[in-house]
């Protein structure tokens, strides 16, 4: 048995000098597959305008440019600097934010078709944040050449996530209040939600942290019931996130973020230390928390309440809820088509019950190829994180992809009546500034990720020991000069 | 870490998988409730997106949907609302269709698989869909002359052509105006339909075809028809006419109206019977018939049976339960249990008009594509024959008579020989007794036959309820009407 099978070990090995395999970029499935996105969403725009008014919109063509264009500038920045991305995750995220921005101009049709007066457009708009988010998602790339670097500023990004995060608390209600959630700051006329940048400041700091201290925090102290339970003061960090998830509850009302928050935390603790006992710990500790907050809070028992049953509540606090169940259940197996249901009869269609809307007018099979899309994005980042080398990188990708699904799946839970309702954003489909934005961001660090895991392994430049994550043997002070 | 990441990547699989288990649920288990629920305004708004066709009479359109500014794309209107209410009924967002409204519906929203191909044109051509137009066989004058005569009073009108069973005129009062129904303001729609809910009486039941009331001495044409039918009888037919009638094994008498005297001698022929309107002497004939011939005759006109769809439904006119001769001797002059519907009264009279032979009624001419092809030409189709011409003849005979020189005479127009039987129903003691018109003109070459009832008018048939026949017979013979 003896020299049997070298061979895998070669080929496992990383970094054997020099003759490193060519592993294939995949940018040109990558281009392919954009411009699949691109057409699908052209087209949808074409439809919906000939549908809804009998005749392509004029600005048509500027659109057509325009969401190519920003596109096409997102893969040649990748072709460039992340060469070794993976390939589907841009154009998941072009799939949906086309969608996205079509529902959204729809749904605009909608209001000036029923004559409601001051009107506004909020596709155009949504485009600009779009643009604005390919723009952070372009500096993103050329800032951080290499994802470790972040986690030398884990706690300066944690800071900021904490101040983000409580910036609406503080703030009077005028500014950052909206149907009773303060999750906002609004001025001069636009609305910033800053919980969104708050979160991926957070999943970096969490990633940083956790990479930090995961030895530590999987030493087990005794087993019970199978499990074996870490050490009483290791509960540390877990503790206070669930602390901090409760303030964002109780101070901001918003269930969304308290769930999101806690979820991706106990999840990447997990990960992290390959304990599930932190997985239970974390199951009763939010148990335990929703229980207090049900019997504590009127409005989370009211958001109960309307989930059992929406439709004994069909015209106080269940109409959202209703409505989204009416269209959804109009659109049936293959919908109204896009342009011929009334997804506007849902308030807010646009932003937090867009995929009521996707799901009236798509029907079971448009929704059901819009969940798929996630899972493709949401694995993809998970195989990233699979693969990276780094134990950080891993974590962080983990940590990004996870919050995706998680907020996919607490999003449209919520719409489809699986879960209570949250307040919580479609991530790229969902009218809403920040919410784009900020994941344009996630996405950034996510191909930056994925470049590193996929890339061949560079020759080490310097010999000696792996530069591993430096938090708690080396402060921050040491890599500056 | 990866071993933990692939639990975790499995578990995001688990997630989506719920998520989509539970989309396939609600929209393929739950689909069809969630689509038909009263909540569901989609639906509604699906259905007024849509250019609803016309229901027209004598050309004109009395309901057309006309496009509106508002959330409902059509509105619909009834020019002359009141005047048509009966059978138009209305088209509410909030109620709901009736009348021909609801009955041609498919047809009216172009949904109706006969207009599949106009459909298909509609969509490669790019033409707004449309729905098919109704036309109706109502005469417009004699619909007027209807209402006009029934104004002030509650009750009903239905107008025959009897050799086809064309309904030429249908009204019933009060009225409403289904504009008010059929509006796109909620609240105002709400509040009218409020006010309709609390009238007294009850402005949207439909006297004509869907309540039946005892038809008093209209019923007696049954009766006759029956003895004719016999083989032994004819109108000259000498039959006891007493003054009081000691109903058979019971104390109960039975007098004519107002006590008065059929004939000194205590008998009279057939025909005289019935153009006084003797009770004692059709209460005895029937008795004498016996409830077989008496109840086969009324089944052949159409009674006992369910009521016909015309095509809205009708309610059924009945003879009742007959126990005994006494009470046979009740029912052969149109009261105890015996219900008819103006309806079914307008039928005896066309029975009789058309040689005996009796016309299922229609009130659907036809239906016509959007582009005014003829998808369906109504096709008159008999019901029944209840008598040979031979009778038809005598009955023909003795109804003349009744408007010549009986109970009948304020139907009486110039030149012209109308056949005719009024009915005065009791209802109740202190009660106002209904009043009845039945007849047709001319007796000779009959183009009309009307039924007129008028609830507790208060009268006998012949002042209250054969002028109103008379207007309304009038208005159809002089527009040329047949």
């Amino acid at each position: 048995m003896t020299g049997a099978d070298p061979a895998p070990q070669v080929a496992g090995a990383a970094g054997a000098p020099g003759t490193a395999p060519a592993v294939p970029t995949r940018r040109g499935t990558e281009l392919v597959m954009l411009a699949f996105a691109v057409v699908i969403t052209l087209a949808a725009q074409c439809v919906v305008d000939i549908t809804v008014t009998g005749s392509l919109r004029p600005e048509l063509a500027a659109f057509g440019g325009w969401f190519t264009a920003l596109w096409a500038v997102m893969h040649v920045v990748v072709r460039r600097f992340a060469p070794y991305a993976d390939p589907l995750l841009l154009p998941a995220v072009a799939l949906l934010s086309g969608l996205g921005l079509t529902m959204i101009h729809r749904l605009d049709l909608a209001g000036e078709q029923v004559g409601a007066t001051a009107t506004r457009e909020d596709a155009p708009v949504q485009l600009v944040w779009a643009t604005l988010g390919v723009g952070l998602f372009v500096a993103v790339l050329l800032v951080i050449r290499d994802h470790r670097l972040l986690s030398r500023f884990a706690y300066t990004l944690a800071l900021v996530g904490l101040l983000l995060l409580a910036l609406p608390a503080v703030l009077p209600a005028s500014i950052s209040s909206v149907n009773g959630a303060k999750i906002w700051i609004r001025l001069a006329g636009f609305s910033i939600q800053p919980g969104e940048f708050a979160k991926i400041c957070l999943i970096v700091f969490f990633a940083a942290y956790l990479v930090d201290k995961r030895d530590v925090l999987a030493l087990a102290s005794r087993r019970v019931m199978g499990l074996e339970l870490p050490r009483g003061r290791d509960l540390g960090p877990v503790v206070v996130a669930w602390l901090l998830s409760i303030l964002v509850l109780v101070f901001e009302r918003d269930l969304g973020s308290s769930l999101l928050l806690f979820g991706i935390f106990v999840v990447m603790l997990y990960v992290a230390t390959e304990r599930a006992s932190w997985l239970v710990i974390g199951v009763g500790l939010f148990g335990a928390g929703a229980f207090l907050a049900y019997q504590l809070f009127g409005h989370v028992q009211v958001r109960v309440d309307t989930w059992l049953d929406p439709f004994a509540y069909r015209d106080e606090g269940g109409y959202q809820m209703v409505q989204s169940l009416l269209g959804l259940g109009t659109g049936g197996l293959f919908g109204a088509g896009l342009g011929g249901g009334r997804p506007d009869q849902v308030p807010v269609a646009k932003s937090d019950f867009i995929a009521a809307a996707i799901g009236e007018e798509l029907g079971l099979f448009g929704l059901v190829a819009v969940i798929i899309v996630y899972l493709v994005l949401v694995e993809r980042g998970l195989r990233s994180s699979l693969i990276v080398r780094d134990a950080f990188g891993k974590l962080l990708a983990a940590g990004l992809a996870f919050a995706v699904a998680w907020q996919v799946f607490v999003v449209l839970g919520g719409v489809t009546g699986l879960l209570p309702l949250t307040g919580l954003t479609t991530p790229f489909v969902a009218y809403g500034g920040s919410s784009l934005v900020a994941n344009f961001a996630l996405l950034a660090i996510l191909v930056r990720i994925s470049d590193a895991a996929r890339r061949p392994a560079a020759p080490p430049v310097q010999p000696g020991p792996p530069q591993r994550a430096m938090l708690g043997e080396a402060p921050t002070e040491v890599v500056r000069p | 870490m990866n071993a933990p990441l692939r639990r975790v990547a499995i578990s995001v699989l688990v997630l989506f998988t719920l998520l989509i288990v539970n989309v396939n649920y609600i929209q393929v288990v739950r689909s069809e409730e969630l689509r038909a629920d009263p909540g569901n305004r989609r639906v509604i708004y699906e259905e007024y997106d849509r250019q609803r066709g016309s229901i027209v009479v004598d050309g004109t359109e009395i309901a057309l949907s006309v496009e509106t500014d508002d959330d409902l794309t059509y509105l619909r209107q009834y020019p002359q609302g009141p005047l048509y209410a009966a059978v138009t009924g209305y088209y509410s967002v909030r109620y709901g269709a009736r009348g021909i409204e609801r009955t041609e519906n498919d047809v009216l929203t172009g949904d109706d698989a006969r207009l599949f191909t106009q459909r298909l044109s509609d969509l490669f051509t790019g033409r707004d869909p449309s729905g098919g137009d109704v036309v109706l066989t109502l005469d417009a004058a004699t619909q007027q002359a209807a209402m006009a005569g029934l104004e002030g009073v509650t009750g009903a009108v239905v107008a025959l052509e009897p050799s086809t069973g064309a309904i030429l005129a249908l009204a019933s009062t009060p009225t409403f105006d289904p504009n008010l129904l059929s509006s796109h303001d909620a609240q105002g729609v709400a509040d009218y339909a409020a006010g309709l809910e609390a009238a007294d009486p009850d402005p949207r039941l439909n006297r004509a075809i869907s309540d039946n009331y005892p038809p008093g001495s209209v019923f007696k044409v049954i009766v006759s028809a029956a003895a004719l039918s016999s083989g032994e009888y004819t109108p000259d037919t000498v039959i006891p006419a007493p003054d009081l009638l000691t109903l058979p094994g019971t104390s109960t008498t039975l007098e004519n109206f107002n006590g008065s005297r059929c004939d000194p001698s205590g008998e009279q022929p057939l025909i005289d019977a019935l153009t006084i309107s003797c009770n004692t002497a059709f209460a005895l004939l029937g008795i004498e018939l016996g409830e077989d011939r008496v109840r086969e005759m009324a089944e052949a006109f159409g009674m006992d049976g369910e009521g016909l769809d015309i095509p809205m439904g009708t309610v059924g006119s009945s003879v009742g339960d007959i126990e005994s001769d006494a009470a046979l001797g009740q029912s052969s002059i149109g009261q105890r249990d015996v219900r008819m519907t103006p309806l079914q009264a307008a039928m005896v009279a066309a029975g009789v008009a058309n040689d005996g032979t009796l016309m299922r009624p229609y009130l659907v001419d036809q239906l016509r594509a959007p582009d005014l092809t003829v998808i369906e030409q109504a096709d008159p189709d008999e019901l029944s024959e209840p008598v040979s011409p031979e009778v038809a003849d005598q009955l023909t005979e003795m109804m003349v008579s009744v408007v010549a020189e009986g109970s009948g005479r304020a139907a009486r127009i110039p030149g012209i020989d109308v056949a005719g039987k009024t009915g005065t129903a009791q209802v109740a003691p202190d009660v106002p007794d209904h009043n009845w018109f039945i007849g047709f003109a001319p007796a000779d070459d009959p183009q009309i036959a009307v039924a007129v009832f008028v609830a507790n008018g208060g009268g006998t048939g012949g002042d209250v309820s054969a002028p109103i026949a008379r207007r309304v017979m009038e208005a159809y013979l002089e527009g040329g009407g047949g």
